[in-house]
């Protein structure tokens, strides 16, 4: 009752100015029209993320939906999936956060140390996104991308865990690596028959891989054997880790949520008492991956307080959410903020979602409504998309 | 007195007593009305009254002529100290007059003759009224006839009604001190219009003027207050406002993003929930200045809800001051500026809530 008097004041209101709900009108018909115009300064035609300057900054580009198969069969949010699913396309915007990034990267020596940078930013900022951008340039560069979708799926809601035969006091789980190793597999094909490993490697008794063979052997041994999943990926980033500085390939090792790995985990040994997460082979051997200490790569990393476990709602900065051990172990590291919105970037956004048709409301294509979203979002973009959805 | 029946019979005298009828008879406390009080007893209570005054002054070491109501009030509050909530059952000394409600005194004398001509009618003091305005509009209208006789012209100036009103049916009652019908009330005011009408009325109206009372001056305007200006020149003005036990103060300020800060904290983040937002656009969104005003809020008590409704006056009441007032005018009609009045109801005895009954069990 409040917004249906709010709109009949507010009309009111205008009429008395002169009608602006003629010229409102007017401007939703030319928008229709003319379609070609607006599409020009929200969107850019530059598909690879290398040509991306700041010139294309607040724009959006588009991804191919066969390189989106291809590139992330894991880790881009679920609610941008469902967005490529509903507009049939991945639009995704350049923000300065993203292209920092890309400069860093572009301009880093592979003979050092890979460099580590933390991505890190208030709840639904775009940390992800993010890094599905850097993951994408890496991709089209031919980097082999090692993209852990979010390291929080490993911490928590487990239903197996078995010890592991390595290394008695570690836990193993089959089905978590057994789905990375898969979509591991869907993303780097060529990768895995070109690199050999350097040792044999025996899966119990009788299975053994041995030296020379190429890396797909040690997946599919992984996928085949749901036990000996999590030594796979061990093995996998064994390697992986050893054969980088050689210069063959570059290395991208991208983590969402990076917190999971030194904070508190949600499981229980049979007996009861906590497992920490030094304790889970998977973690562990993702913790030996991000120290810097091979090259011929980059570690890019993501801090995310969603799905984190016991920490505040308010936490975001690296301190807060990695803790002294985390820190510690990440330090020295490059921190890279992602802020809301821009005023630009949010009208780029608003463009958007006006252009695909999916603000149907008749007061959202006026400027008031636009000031309105702007206001009740605060900018924000995950805000911004859930105020439009039911719009 | 108890009936007894005596029933002679021949052989033997026997006693039977019918229900008596003394429960019957007993004087219903209630049903003649409150208890009335002769002219000698109010006098009494006048003359002990006033030696307590003069008394209660030399107790408190005042001068006894000069001791006022005030004075009274307070010294009794010194010497009777209550802790009692309710202001009307602490011990008070007020003037009889004001203590016993004015009611008729006994309107007959001992011999049991009513004083007023017109008793038995029921309403004595309505109907007197009655006549004696309209002996008043027949003495005007013969004023007017002699007027008339000698031809000096009739002077038709009418009385500016607009500033005054007539007696209310309540007050009315009081000044007569009986129970006035709806009726008769009307037909009173009636022949007052009458009266009025006619273009002599100026001599009666001494007579009119005991009917008739001045409509209070215009509400209270209420003053809205001018900009100030901070050190870097910008414009801002202050509001508070209030949403049950919520109370907020709001300082807006011009040129600005349409930033909003609580206590400290981006709203963003204060007010996770949609609807709290949305009841702070709203007074923007109504004028219109949705990113031109950055503002700085503060509150407290209350819950989210309160808090939102509570913020939302509070800048309501700042964009006054940058604001024409019609638009004003506006807010005030669409309610940004009106207390809630809404507060928590109270739980009363003999059930569970301040409206749910407990569970009407049949057994």
């Amino acid at each position: 009752m409040l917004r249906s008097l709010r709109g009949l004041v507010c009309h009111s209101l205008k009429l008395e100015r002169g009608c602006a709900l003629h010229t409102a009108h007017r401007d939703g018909l030319s928008s229709v029209s003319s379609p070609e115009k607006p599409r020009a300064v929200f969107h850019t035609s530059e598909s690879d993320p290398a040509k991306h300057t700041e010139q294309h900054e607040g724009r959006l580009y588009n991804i191919p939906l066969e390189e989106v198969n291809a590139v992330f069969p894991h880790g881009l949010p679920h609610r941008f999936q469902q967005q490529i699913r509903t507009f049939n396309e991945a639009r995704v915007m350049v923000r300065r956060p993203a292209l920092e990034l890309l400069g860093y990267l572009k301009g880093s020596n592979f003979r050092h140390p890979a460099v580590r940078y933390v991505i890190y930013g208030e709840r639904g900022t775009g940390k992800t996104m993010t890094l599905c951008h850097v993951v994408h340039y890496c991709s089209r560069q031919g980097w082999l991308v090692l993209h852990i979708p979010d390291a929080h799926l490993w911490v928590k809601n487990c239903r197996e865990l078995l010890q592991s035969s390595y290394n008695k006091d570690r836990l193993d789980q089959p089905l978590q690596a057994s789905a990375w190793l898969k979509n591991f597999k869907a993303s780097n094909e060529r990768f895995l028959q070109e690199i050999k490993t350097q040792k044999k490697y025996m899966w119990g008794k009788r299975e053994s891989t041995e030296e020379g063979r190429p890396l797909r052997e040690v997946v599919e041994q992984g996928l085949a054997r749901a036990r000996s999943a999590s030594d796979a990926v061990g093995v996998l980033l064994r390697e992986l880790k050893l054969q980088s500085h050689r210069g063959s390939f570059r290395l991208l090792v991208a983590v969402d949520g990076v917190n999971a790995l030194w904070g508190r985990t949600t499981l229980r040994k049979e007996d009861k008492s906590p497992v920490c997460p030094e304790e889970l082979t998977l973690v562990h051997n993702l913790r030996k991956m991000l120290r810097n200490d091979w090259s011929g790569g980059a570690i890019v990393t993501t801090l995310s307080q969603t799905g984190s476990l016991f920490k505040p709602s308010s936490a975001y900065t690296p301190q807060q959410l990695l803790g002294k051990e985390g820190f510690d172990a990440l330090d020295p590291f490059v921190p890279i903020p992602v802020p809301n919105y821009s005023p630009s970037e949010f009208e780029s956004c608003y463009g958007y979602y006006l252009e695909r048709k999916w603000l149907q409301h008749e007061k959202a294509h006026t400027e008031d409504g636009k000031a309105e979203l702007q206001f009740l979002s605060g900018s924000n973009p995950r805000q911004l998309d859930r105020l439009a959805g039911p719009l | 007195m108890p009936a007894v029946e005596r029933e002679m019979c021949s052989a033997r005298k026997t006693l039977r007593l019918i229900c008596t009828t003394t429960p019957v008879q007993r004087k219903n406390a209630g049903a003649s009305g409150p208890e009335k009080y002769t002219e000698a007893f109010i006098k009494k209570q006048i003359e002990e009254f006033n030696l307590g005054k003069r008394h209660l002054a030399n107790m408190m070491g005042e001068d006894p002529e000069t001791f006022t109501q005030e004075d009274i009030d307070r010294a009794i509050a010194y010497l009777f100290p209550s802790g009692l909530f309710d202001e009307q059952a602490r011990p008070l000394m007020k003037h009889p007059n004001e203590v016993f409600p004015e009611q008729r005194k006994i309107q007959w004398g001992e011999d049991g003759r009513p004083f007023h001509f017109l008793f038995y009618t029921g309403k004595q003091s309505y109907y007197s009224l009655m006549h004696e305005t309209y002996e008043k509009l027949l003495n005007v209208q013969k004023h007017q006839d002699q007027l008339m006789a000698q031809d000096i012209p009739l002077q038709k100036e009418k009385r500016n009604l607009a500033g005054s009103r007539w007696l209310t049916k309540i007050e009315l009652e009081e000044m007569l001190v009986e129970k006035v019908s709806d009726d008769d009330y009307s037909r009173f005011i009636q022949l007052l219009q009458k009266l009025v009408a006619l273009p002599c009325a100026d001599i009666e109206d001494k007579y009119i003027q005991k009917f008739s009372k001045e409509v209070p001056v215009q509400l209270q305007k209420v003053v809205i207050e001018p900009l100030q200006y901070d050190e870097r020149g910008v414009a801002f003005s202050t509001g508070e406002g209030k949403r049950k036990t919520a109370s907020a103060t709001a300082v807006v300020y011009d040129n600005g993003t349409g930033k909003i800060t609580v206590n400290g904290i981006d709203i963003l983040h204060y007010f996770p929930v949609l609807q709290d937002r949305e009841q702070l656009l709203f007074p923007f969104q109504f004028l219109g200045r949705i990113g031109k005003h950055d503002a700085v809020c503060t509150v407290s008590g209350g819950g989210r809800s309160a808090q939102a409704g509570a913020i939302r006056l509070a800048t309501a009441k700042a964009l006054r001051s940058f604001v024409t007032e019609k638009e004003v005018e506006f807010m005030r009609q669409a309610g940004l500026l009106t207390v809630d009045p809404r507060v928590k109801e109270r739980k009363k005895p003999g059930q569970e809530g301040p409206r749910r009954k407990f569970t009407w069990k049949k057994r």
